[in-house]
């Protein structure tokens, strides 16, 4: 097998809250290849969030290292785009236009022009095109997550790390932003590392999944080829159903 | 796939078949030819009457008649001269280039002694965000300096620096600094989580990181903090101004009350009140707000 896209080996996370000292992951281990819908999927509590901003580079892991490409990550950078959930993301002084061609100019050190057509392209693809002008604080939760991911995809990173993009949004808006993710994925088959705490988006969304159970996080399964399964034969009801036991089982237990 | 069978039960409301549901669409054209108003012309007093400024002018007009008549019926200049005085004597002092020249002596030194707190500030507060004994720093001094009056270091400052532009700036220094740094402090510290960690994204840090995310982010407090630093400037300025007056052969609206208040010419006196009064008006109505309008209330920081 080839070197991996995305090596996370032996990760623990720990971070200080005021007196006392959080495990937020324990030796947590993962592969992403290029061209993955990789999803961390587990109850809050399990890491998963704190996880994928150690892959951000925001925080450093006490035990086990992360590597990209071969590079290990130490510190925030534009090869690795993140999406966050809050819809304040966007920068409000500046332009949708502006705000896809902002990372270019400064990340990439692209031209003005031709930051212009890159970022036009890829709002085109968001399907922005008539919100190019428009100021964020013009636009629904939506399209501001549109704008978020096409920024992302603009810079063109090795990994896009989207952090419950769409957990704020409403059911509706919710669907239609996973269906054209998926869509985009389609046309140009990025490699995206997708946090969620919804069992159906991971299911909709990922080809691999991996399950983390919490206090402290650990992988407790890892479902690969989850875009075999369809929505439409009931396997995914299935997947998901199976899925939520695993997850919530402990649980029961600890009840018990 | 389970079919799920309903058990026989008797229907309650309707005779339609249960478990299927049921689509009814309805007729909205032709329905009714009436509708309500849906939209109609504000006519053109109505629309005057929503305009805030006209509301306002309308006030101050009415305050003026009211000054007009108090004034006349008292009949006494020395005490309370009428609107009409005051403009005569207004229009005097610009026609004869005094009132002017007041001014633009006020303004001059306002203007240095602004610049210089300003960049005090934000010298302090590039040292408050980046080392914590810098923040320490910066909250100790304002929460000191912060409640005392500009003015009361006048008398210290004539020691120091003696009767001239010198004490004047560093008072202003003093009103204009602490309120500057304070917000342009709390307006970073109140910059989202979510913010900083995308300008880290991009890889921008030290100044740039300052300069292309800090600043246009916090940028509603700062300019808070630069109005409430121009309106402390302003007014302590003119206090000085009355009490030291002339020094270094002219000096500024403050000494142009004071002069007159001496000599008695009272509409004078009120003429350069009313000068200082339309400045500060000018520059808050002007300059700031346009400043608003172009920056954070387009960007829907500020409503």
């Amino acid at each position: 097998m080839t070197q991996p896209l995305l090596d996370v080996s032996g990760v623990t996370l720990r971070y200080k809250t005021p007196g006392v000292l959080v495990t937020a992951t324990e030796r947590v281990s993962f592969q992403v290849n290029t061209s993955d819908r990789f999803v961390l999927l587990g109850p809050s509590g399990c890491g998963k969030s704190t996880l994928l901003k150690a892959v951000g580079g925001y925080l450093t892991p006490s035990e086990g290292a992360i590597t990209i490409k071969g590079r290990k990550v130490t510190e925030p950078g534009a090869d690795r785009m993140m999406v966050f959930q809050e819809f304040d993301q966007l920068l409000p002084w500046r332009t949708v236009l502006e705000n896809v061609m902002f990372p270019l100019q400064v990340a990439r050190r692209l031209g003005r022009k031709e930051a212009e057509t890159k970022a036009r392209h890829y709002i085109d693809k968001v399907g922005l095109t008539r919100a190019v002008n428009s100021y964020p604080h013009t636009l629904s939760g939506g399209m501001k997550q549109r704008v978020a991911i096409a920024r992302g995809m603009a810079m063109e990173p090795d990994i896009l790390l989207m952090d419950e993009p769409f957990a704020a949004l409403d059911a509706l808006t919710r669907r239609t932003c996973q269906d054209e993710l998926l869509q985009l994925w389609e046309e140009t088959k990025f490699t995206v590392l997708f946090v969620t705490h919804s069992i159906a988006e991971a299911i909709k969304i990922g080809n691999r999944i991996l399950l983390l159970s919490p206090h402290p996080g650990r992988v407790k399964a890892e479902v690969v080829d989850v875009d075999k399964v369809s929505p439409t034969d009931g396997t995914a009801g299935q997947l998901e159903k199976k899925i939520h036991e695993l997850l919530f089982a402990d649980e029961a237990a600890h009840a018990e | 796939m389970t079919t799920i069978t309903q058990p026989a039960r008797p229907s309650t409301t309707k005779d339609e078949t249960i478990g299927q549901a049921r689509i009814a669409m309805r007729d909205q054209g032709g329905a009714g030819e009436h509708l309500g108003e849906v939209e109609r012309k504000l006519s053109t007093l109505e629309m005057l009457w929503d305009n805030g400024f006209v509301r306002k002018l309308l006030l101050l007009i009415l305050l003026g008649i009211v000054w007009e008549i108090y004034g006349r019926s008292l009949n006494n200049p020395l005490l309370f001269p009428t609107l009409s005085e005051t403009f005569d004597s207004m229009k005097d002092g610009i026609v004869s280039g005094v009132l002017p020249l007041r001014a633009w002596t006020s303004l001059k030194v306002l203007l240095m002694g602004y610049a210089a707190g300003v960049v005090l500030a934000a010298a302090l507060t590039i040292a408050a965000i980046n080392t914590r004994l810098g923040t320490d720093f910066l909250e100790t001094m304002t929460a000191m300096f912060s409640p005392l009056p500009a003015i009361a270091l006048l008398p210290l400052a004539l020691i120091w620096f003696g009767l001239g532009n010198g004490s004047l700036v560093f008072i202003l220094i003093h009103s204009v600094l602490w309120a500057v740094a304070l917000n342009t402090h709390s307006g970073f510290r109140a910059v989202s989580q979510t913010l900083r960690m995308v300008g880290r994204n991009y890889g921008l840090r030290g100044l740039a990181y300052v300069f292309r995310i800090l600043i246009p982010a916090a940028f509603p407090s700062i300019l808070t903090g630069l109005k409430i630093g121009w309106a402390f400037a302003w007014r302590t300025l003119i206090a000085a101004e009355l009490v030291f007056g002339v020094s270094s052969g002219q000096g500024g609206l403050g000494w142009y009350i004071f002069e007159n208040r001496n000599l008695l010419d009272i509409p004078a006196v009120f003429a350069g009140l009313l000068t200082v009064i339309v400045i500060g008006l000018v520059v808050e109505n002007l300059i700031f707000r346009t400043l608003e309008r172009r920056t954070v209330q387009k960007w829907g920081m500020q409503n």
